[in-house]
């Protein structure tokens, strides 16, 4: 840290030389876009894409819920790519799992993650601790750039021969043996290629996240006075470098294991079934937490700067979610508690897995203590952030429920885990990015959005997603399971329910692209800082849009 | 430990071999219906009888179900629980964690709600620069654990409890496959497979198939042959599969174990409450995953002896036919004389028509 005063003075002659010329020369279209590695326009590159994987994965989402409305097959004997077209019973069914497989793969790997990390974590976190760009920028570059790729391998999967049909049909999880012996073709290596090629974009993005968190902060910014996202967008990288090779090993594994005859996962061979699900979990629940923590951080900032006052309890905060992050390597095996565990390992993780309660609480309150004694505005960026302060607290509490090994056997793969960890996915997540962009919009288009459209947007979603999800607690204790297109008459009533929820909230995606078509043709120029004495971190004392290089004299934090 | 114990112990006594060895020393993969006479390299009196027959409705294996208990009804709640895990775990569930959900959800929503109508903007103007106060940061840490540990507590016991069966009166060897369940029960000799009933009209059903009547069950969950059990008795489920990875769930028992293709893994019920019980496989398992249901009819133990005689197996009690035998026929249970009049309502016909099997005890005990 002690370099940096002299590599400010290198940035101070640059600005005195570029002065000459332009002082916010941008390079020609396909440079600036395709050859990018300014930080600002790959956090907008992986911001566009995760919006288009985001509709395709929620496209999916609607041609499953289309086909939940009623019970029997009504969609999924349709064309290409809503059914799978023939009439062959079984390739209906398995194009409904191609379904499940894909929405929670895009939505996990090239939606969430793509967005919070990727793109506001881009966009904001060297804006946030006053760094000029990413410590790695051409890394950075070729971390969004192994998306395209792994995104075409996905959906091209569709397009080839899954065993029963097209496409990979395992589920997000590709669990062993349905994933090896149980799939033919080549559908399920496409899409292992595809995770690998995700993974590898992620670690290097983690790679370069902590390198710039650690060594490009401005003089005086202290890792004790950083802004909260960017102490969240640091404790996910660790966890991305820490659980993704796991991941990349078990998926090499199901590779060779399909192709080249090993029995890694198959007990014919003193393989073991049930190795493949500790591995993939030992990625998989801090996975969980990747996709939420940089929603801690963006809900953290924007409580705080609309209730005018700074976050209660930084260091609590801080550390919460370096809690959450270590305690959520130790907790995998609460996703298997039906595997046939012994029960000594099954109290442990019931155990382990309440103690993430506790910071997980210390957040919830922080955040409302915030709020206490503030002077509360509610803009829409608020809005989103209160949705989500109350919905992840839902979604957290049926966690604890799910918890408890023993109660975990009547939930386990029923609707009840699916409402679950979509209150805290679709309704945590996806609420932390909606409020983030209304919030950081302004400063990314250098425009504002349309705060009525943005109030309809939220309160159509809120009451979508609530329609969608909460009726699947009540189909999950009455014993309806996961992943099947089709359900006994008995649930016919709650999956109505959610459908006509799934239709609201899609009016509400709607109303979101309506905005951002006023933002970027009417929207009003945005000020450097829009929303007033509460927003104190530095991003906002840029220009909106801030310049194409930023901090040519770096800013000093007292 | 306790698994490969139940391994060596099959093994020991010489029932799925196959099944034991690739759990102990990784051998190639059970497949439990090469080992396991199925009906169709065996064919046993029963699946004959059925073919031949119409079926009686309200006889051992044909109860009617009773609409809401063992089955989903709609409700917002856990399904009616029969066994004593169950009853345990609902309680458990009812009383201490959905409060838990309850009050803290209303809590955190009560406060949001305060703190935007209290200090929003034009109610508070200048906001306070507070960002501190230990006390109510260690309260907020210290109340939580204490929710927790009151939680875990009754957690733990109930782990325990549901791993701590009681000696077996009867052991079910089930084996997923896909997609349809087989049950071998070792030590009376009886083994079939179950698949899905498909409703009348469905394209798939093949001519002269039966197919699914509501006495049956509800769609979907009808299987064509019920897994029949005794009332009273513990019963041991050792799980397994034989292809990929499927899961043995039946809600109303409080069970769900994935059956793991070359592991043996046990779970144990035990229901007093004579009715049928449906459940559904509960891991992804290729494309008719959500066909492939699980069908369980507790009767009266006489019944359960009448219905392993249809099945061609023998009661442990009774010898078999052997060489030495003194003449004890090794079939009829005394107390179990099968309808010798067969009714000819194979449709619904009114429960009081029908013998008063296990739904008439059902309710009953209701």
């Amino acid at each position: 840290m002690s370099t940096i005063p002299a590599d400010a003075l290198k940035l101070k002659e640059h600005e005195a030389h570029d002065a000459h010329h332009d002082a916010d020369h941008k390079p020609g279209f396909f440079t600036r876009w395709f050859m990018s590695t300014n930080h600002k326009d790959i956090g907008t590159l992986y911001l566009i894409f995760a919006i288009v994987a985001g509709v395709i994965g929620g496209g999916i989402s609607g041609i499953m819920r289309w086909e939940l409305m009623e019970p029997g097959i009504q969609v999924l004997n349709r064309a290409w790519p809503i059914g799978a077209g023939t009439a062959n019973f079984d390739e209906w069914a398995h194009h409904w799992n191609v379904l499940i497989t894909a929405h929670g793969l895009i939505m996990v790997f090239f939606m969430v993650m793509p967005a919070m990390i990727g793109g506001f974590g881009n966009w904001f976190v060297p804006l946030m601790i006053g760094a000029p760009d990413m410590a790695f920028p051409r890394m950075n570059n070729i971390s969004f750039w192994l998306l395209i790729p792994s995104f075409t391998l996905l959906l091209g999967s569709s397009f080839v021969s899954g065993g029963t049909g097209l496409g990979a049909g395992n589920g997000w999880t590709l669990y062993a043996p349905l994933s090896t012996s149980g799939s033919a073709g080549p559908a399920v290596d496409m899409a292992i290629f595809s995770l690998h090629l995700a993974g590898a974009s992620s670690i290097l993005g983690a790679i370069n996240f902590i390198t710039t968190i650690f060594n490009m902060r401005a003089p005086g910014m202290t890792l004790h006075k950083m802004p909260l996202f960017v102490w969240s967008v640091l404790v996910t990288a660790f966890l991305l470098l820490l659980s993704l090779p796991v991941l990349a090993g078990a998926i090499t594994m199901l590779l060779t294991d399909r192709n080249f005859g090993t029995t890694f996962f198959d007990a014919s061979g003193g393989g073991n079934v049930v190795l493949y699900q500790h591995l993939f979990w030992f990625f998989g629940h801090p996975e969980v937490y990747i996709l939420i923590l940089p929603g801690f951080g963006m809900v953290s900032q924007i409580v705080a700067t609309f209730s005018r006052k700074p976050v209660f309890g930084y260091l609590g905060m801080a550390y919460a979610m370096v809690a959450i992050g270590v305690v959520g390597f130790v907790v995998w095996a609460h996703h298997m508690f039906t595997t046939g565990m012994n029960v000594n390992e099954k109290m442990y993780f019931t155990a382990a897995t309440m103690v993430i309660a506790v910071p997980t609480g210390v957040k919830i309150f922080s955040w409302i203590a915030t709020m206490w004694g503030g002077s509360i505005s509610f803009e829409t960026p608020m809005l989103w952030a209160i949705g989500f302060i109350f919905l992840f607290t839902v979604g957290g509490v049926t966690g604890v429920v799910l918890a408890n090994g023993g109660v975990d056997n009547y939930m386990h793969d029923t609707y009840y885990v699916v409402a679950h960890f979509h209150y805290v996915l679709s309704l945590g997540a996806v609420f932390a990015i909606f409020g983030g962009f209304y919030y950081w919009l302004p400063k990314m288009s250098g425009r504002m959005y349309n705060e009525a459209l943005g109030k309809i947007h939220f309160f159509l979603m809120f009451i979508g997603v609530n329609m969608v999800f909460f009726p699947m607690h009540f189909l999950g204790l009455d014993g309806m399971p996961r992943r099947i297109p089709d359900y006994t008459p008995a649930f016919a009533y709650w999956n109505k329910i959610s459908t006509i929820g799934y239709m609201i909230t899609a009016a509400g995606v709607a109303v979101f692209f309506l905005n951002l078509i006023y933002t970027f043709t009417m929207g009003k120029k945005a000020p450097n800082n829009p929303w007033g004495e509460g927003a104190t971190t530095l991003e906002w004392t840029l220009s909106s849009p801030p310049p194409f290089h930023q901090y040519s004299t770096l800013p000093k934090i007292d | 430990m306790r698994l490969i114990g139940w391994a060596i112990a099959l093994a020991a006594a010489g029932l799925t071999p196959g099944a034991a060895n690739a759990q102990a020393s990784g051998a190639p993969v059970a497949n439990a219906a090469a080992i396991a006479p199925t009906p169709a390299d065996n064919p046993t009196a029963a699946s004959d009888a059925t073919k031949a027959q119409p079926i009686v409705y309200g006889t051992v294996g044909h109860a009617i179900p009773t609409p809401g208990i063992g089955e989903p009804d709609g409700r917002k709640g856990i399904q009616e629980q029969v066994t004593p895990i169950g009853r345990e775990a609902v309680g458990f569930h009812d009383n201490i964690l959905l409060w838990v959900c309850a009050i803290i959800s209303a809590i955190v929503l009560g406060l949001l709600l305060y703190a935007m109508v209290r200090f929003r903007r034009g109610a508070n103007p200048t906001p306070s620069r507070n960002s501190h106060n230990t006390l109510i940061e260690v309260i907020w840490t210290i109340v939580p654990v204490m929710v927790l540990v009151g939680i875990a507590i009754p957690s733990i016991k109930l782990l325990r409890n549901q791993y701590t069966p009681p000696p077996a009166d009867v052991t079910v060897k089930v084996t997923g496959h896909q997609w349809y369940w087989s049950y071998d029960l070792p030590d009376y000799g009886v083994s079939f497979d179950s698949y899905m009933l498909k409703e009348k009209g469905d394209p798939t059903l093949k001519a002269g198939d039966r197919y699914r009547n509501d006495n049956d069950g509800p769609p979907l969950l009808a299987a064509d042959e019920r897994l029949v059990l005794p009332a009273g008795k513990v019963v041991k489920f050792i799980i397994t599969a034989d292809d990929v990875i499927h899961s043995f769930a039946v809600p109303a028992f409080w069970i769900k174990q994935d059956a793991n293709p070359g592991q043996l893994h046990e779970t144990w019920i035990k229901v007093d409450r004579p009715g049928v019980y449906f459940g559904q496989c509960s891991e992804l398992c290729g494309a008719r995953h959500g066909f492939m249901p699980i069908a369980v009819e507790i009767v009266p133990p006489a019944q359960f002896a009448q219905w392993i005689a249809q099945k061609g197996g023998t009661m442990p009690g009774s010898k078999p036919a052997a060489p030495d035998s003194t003449g004890i026929s090794p079939v009829t249970p005394a107390a179990a004389p099968a309808p010798a009049t067969p009714q000819p309502a194979s449709q619904p016909s009114g429960n009081a028509t029908q013998p008063p099997a296990t739904n008439q005890a059902a309710t009953a005990q209701n």
